[in-house]
């Protein structure tokens, strides 16, 4: 299971928790898992996301791989000028 | 991306004040920018743009431009497809109106005429219905219930239920118990802050020629950040396949983001189709100014509690922000860049995005960060006021390190803050006397920087040259850098190295050249296409002396062999080995797509002497330095101009620079007479210390510098200007009229 930290205006979308569990090895089934499991997060990944692996952002990058001890922080999509 | 791309080297081309490859043609005026491309039969197309700030089209009759002579072609927003996607949509009716004019600017119609007199005259003769509506240009009013509504329908999910509908998205970032930790606190501030919207004020006003031929096809020669991005939205807008379509990106007279989207791209494709001729749009200024993308304007409130030693024991933000008429999502990323400088353990931001009768946001150098920024930073500035503490002795203490859990969520890896406060704390600006009436103001400025997708192509010439291929308008020296890295790479010098940005039809998708990633991004991928050519070259001499390929390493821009084993063989150069290129296998090329990660956030510190004139309320900057970290500076003129062109536009920002809106919601200031940026007689020269503490994420060690540079300026000039003239303003810019004010005259 993958720790999944959750920024505080998605709270009410996964049960009232910002840090969450999914099981996941991958970026891609990360996504999707959450999706599944809280469906109230679809909308934001739709959208689009940026997440952190051991405090690197990513953009995209499905199947960048998570390990068990991983600290992942899903974040907004990074737009920059 | 792995994080353990940096290997620590001896550089010989990296690093080096080369001569920048633009140079000649921009002095002698050769160079193409985008109002320089012509075409045989070419109309101009000219825009007619509401004079409302919000109003219902009723109707717009065009029939007595169509029948003017020389008038080839009217464009209205019903001549352009419905569209589903949300974003796509916006950027469609944000470059033609549909039912509605949004702001004062908003285009409405459109033509093409054989010269710009008749185009003139055709647009005076297009007669529009228009409704006028109730219209909000303020963040303030236009979040309260009861605000007149600029767009129904677009809040998100996110947004509490009983807000106004101007309030499209909600975030929150942090962690801990704020209200436990101003408990704790020995002094608590809260104050209340403003920020104007400000433009760009790059030089090359927009400008496209747009070429449609009978059989579908399009050209597209425009000023762009990014040519692969304007195909994306303008096909999507035009329902052509992306193939058919080619956008070429002129040399760019600046964008910092503004050019980043379309504004005039669609209008002269369609003007095209219609007209069946080539078809060019050149913005007036004040249409740059009305009508294409300058910053959020913003309302923000934060509080911060410090213990009488300097630690900051809770810190909370409440940012409102503006980017005009369609929703943007500028304010998550200053909600998330706000504490970014700070170790904290109680720590909350929230942030609201506001619709108003303004021109749709465009990116700006770290869109979102230096407005929040500039309200935390002179909070944390009244704080040491109010204890007597050094400020950067306080920033020192609480300054985020490897091992900070940020207050956006992720925990930092290596970051170089604390080595930049140090290298600000020892330099001689900083302990410099200061006149009576002077004032010295620090601020501290974060980004993010990303990577992104990237494509290169790498050729080895038959003479030993080389040309390499990229897909990002230079808006900061990347072509030097990029020319640079693949010299060092390949071992050879400087000048046989060019490097063209190409069209959409000659490479893979490139990301537009926006988030300080040109130079990491697209570096690393012309330094992996360099390492496949340089494959190629060891197995083309290996062939060649029989030997096997694993046998053969490169050596000072030679293949030798890779010890004594391999044989005895004298090194062969890559002018050798290209020599014989036909005769061993072919051209050799090398090449690397890749979508880059691992970018590294960026640091920087600004330091600013000032002194207000409390007569007339004008600030001059006396003296200025930024220290900022490049990972490692691969052309160190283009990163001191980076550093220095952010600090000026922050000056600007901080001083002068702001859209100013009348009662009757129409901009009262498009054009440089009254949008006042600074000039070099404004300013000293703005020094610069650059560090370079490698970034893992590189082969290099490179991080992006070109955004970082604007956050400081804002706090740090409005925290020397408190201790000069012993007023703390909160709302930018500190115009003379508004500091006289605040010094009561």
């Amino acid at each position: 299971m993958v720790k999944v930290r959750l920024w505080g205006s998605l709270r009410q979308a996964a049960d009232g928790r910002t840090e969450v569990e999914v099981e996941a090895r991958t970026f891609k089934e990360l996504l999707d898992r959450l999706g599944e499991t809280y469906p109230g997060l679809a909308p934001q990944i739709a959208r689009g996301v940026s997440l952190s692996l051991d405090g690197v952002i990513y953009r995209e990058a499905w199947f960048t791989e998570i390990g068990p001890e991983s600290e992942v922080v899903l974040m907004p999509y990074m737009t920059g000028g | 991306m792995s994080l353990d791309e940096y290997r620590k080297r001896e550089f010989k081309q990296v690093g080096q004040r080369v001569r920048r490859p633009d140079g000649v043609d921009k002095v002698t005026g050769r160079a193409m920018y985008g109002a320089d491309a012509t075409a045989p039969g070419m109309l101009v197309g000219r825009i007619l743009r509401s004079p409302h700030a919000h109003a219902r089209i009723r109707g717009i009759d065009t029939s007595a431009a169509e029948a003017l002579k020389g008038v080839k072609a009217v464009l209205t927003g019903a001549d352009l497809p419905a569209q589903e996607d949300d974003f796509i949509r916006d950027v469609q009716d944000n470059c033609m109106a549909r039912d509605k004019a949004l702001y004062d600017g908003h285009a409405v119609a459109a033509v093409a005429a054989v010269d710009a007199a008749t185009a003139r005259a055709a647009l005076k003769l297009i007669k529009v219905d228009y409704e006028v509506l109730p219209h909000v240009t303020d963040v303030d009013v236009a979040i309260k219930p009861g605000a007149p509504v600029v767009q129904k329908g677009r809040s998100l999910e996110n947004v509490p239920a009983g807000m106004s509908e101007n309030v499209t998205s909600h975030c929150e970032f942090g962690h801990g118990d704020p209200a436990a930790g101003f408990a704790r606190a020995d002094h608590v501030v809260e104050r209340h802050f403003r920020t104007a919207a400000t433009h760009q004020g790059y030089i090359e006003p927009h400008a496209a020629l747009a070429s449609v031929t009978s059989d579908g096809k399009a050209e597209l020669w425009c000023c762009t950040q990014g040519q692969f991005f304007v195909r994306t939205l303008c096909a999507a807008i035009m329902g052509m396949e992306a193939s058919q379509l080619r956008v070429t990106a002129s040399e760019i007279g600046g964008g910092f983001g503004g050019k980043t989207t379309v504004f005039i791209e669609p209008v002269a494709l369609a003007l095209s189709r219609k007209a069946g001729r080539p078809v060019k749009i050149v913005m007036t200024r004040d249409e740059v100014f009305r009508a294409t993308g300058p910053t959020v304007h913003t309302s923000t409130d934060v509080k911060i509690g410090m213990t009488k030693d300097g630690r900051i024991t809770a810190a909370e933000a409440h940012l409102r922000y503006s980017g005009g008429a369609f929703p943007c999502g500028t304010v998550d990323m200053g909600a998330q860049a706000a504490f970014a400088a700070y170790d904290l353990e109680h720590v909350r931001t929230y942030g609201w995005n506001v619709l108003t009768n303004r021109p749709k946001e465009a990116a700006y150098r770290a869109p979102g960060a230096p407005q929040s920024i500039y309200a935390v930073e002179s909070v944390v500035d009244e704080l040491c006021q109010h204890f007597g503490l050094d400020p950067i002795d306080v920033r020192l203490k609480n300054a985020a390190r490897k091992g900070t859990k940020s207050s956006y969520g992720p925990t930092f890896p290596d970051i170089g803050l604390i080595a930049t406060l140090e290298a600000a704390k020892k330099h001689p600006h900083y302990s410099a006397p200061l006149q009576p009436g002077q004032g010295r103001g620090i601020s501290c400025g974060f980004w993010f920087n990303f990577g992104g997708n990237s494509c290169v192509s790498l050729n080895i010439n038959t003479d030993g040259t080389v040309g390499v291929t990229e897909g990002n308008p230079d808006i900061g020296g990347s072509r030097a850098s990029i020319s640079l890295m693949a010299a060092e790479e390949l071992g050879i010098e400087y000048d046989r190295v060019r490097t063209i940005v190409a069209d959409t039809s000659s490479l893979g998708y490139n990301d537009v050249t926006d988030g300080s990633r040109v130079t990491f991004a697209v570096g690393l991928a012309t330094i992996k296409a360099a390492r496949e050519a340089v494959r190629v070259m060891c197995g083309r001499a290996a062939k060649i002396w029989g030997i096997d390929a694993e046998a053969v390493e490169w050596k000072d821009g030679a293949a030798v062999p890779a010890g004594p084993n391999a044989g005895k063989f004298p090194p062969m150069s890559l002018a050798e080995i290209a020599a014989v290129s036909f005769e061993t296998g072919g051209p050799i090329a090398g090449h690397h797509e890749v979508n880059v990660d691992g970018a590294g956030v960026s640091f920087g510190v600004h330091i600013v002497d000032v002194e207000v004139d409390k007569e007339t309320g004008q600030t001059t900057v006396l003296r200025y330095t930024v220290f900022q970290d490049a990972g490692k500076a691969v052309h160190p003129s283009y990163v001191e101009g980076q550093m220095q062109g952010g600090a000026v536009q922050g000056i600007g920002w901080a001083l002068n620079e702001e859209y100013i809106y009348g009662a009757d919601g129409r901009l009262q200031n498009p054009g440089f007479l009254d949008y006042r940026v600074p000039v070099a007689s404004d300013l000293p020269m703005i020094d610069t210390v650059i560090l370079e503490i490698p970034n893992p994420g590189h082969p290099y060690g490179v991080r992006g510098v070109g955004e970082t540079g604007i956050v400081p300026p804002l706090a740090a000039i409005s925290n020397a200007v408190s201790r000069s003239a012993g007023i703390r303003l909160s709302e930018l810019p500190m115009s003379p009229p508004r500091v006289l004010k605040a010094l009561g005259g």
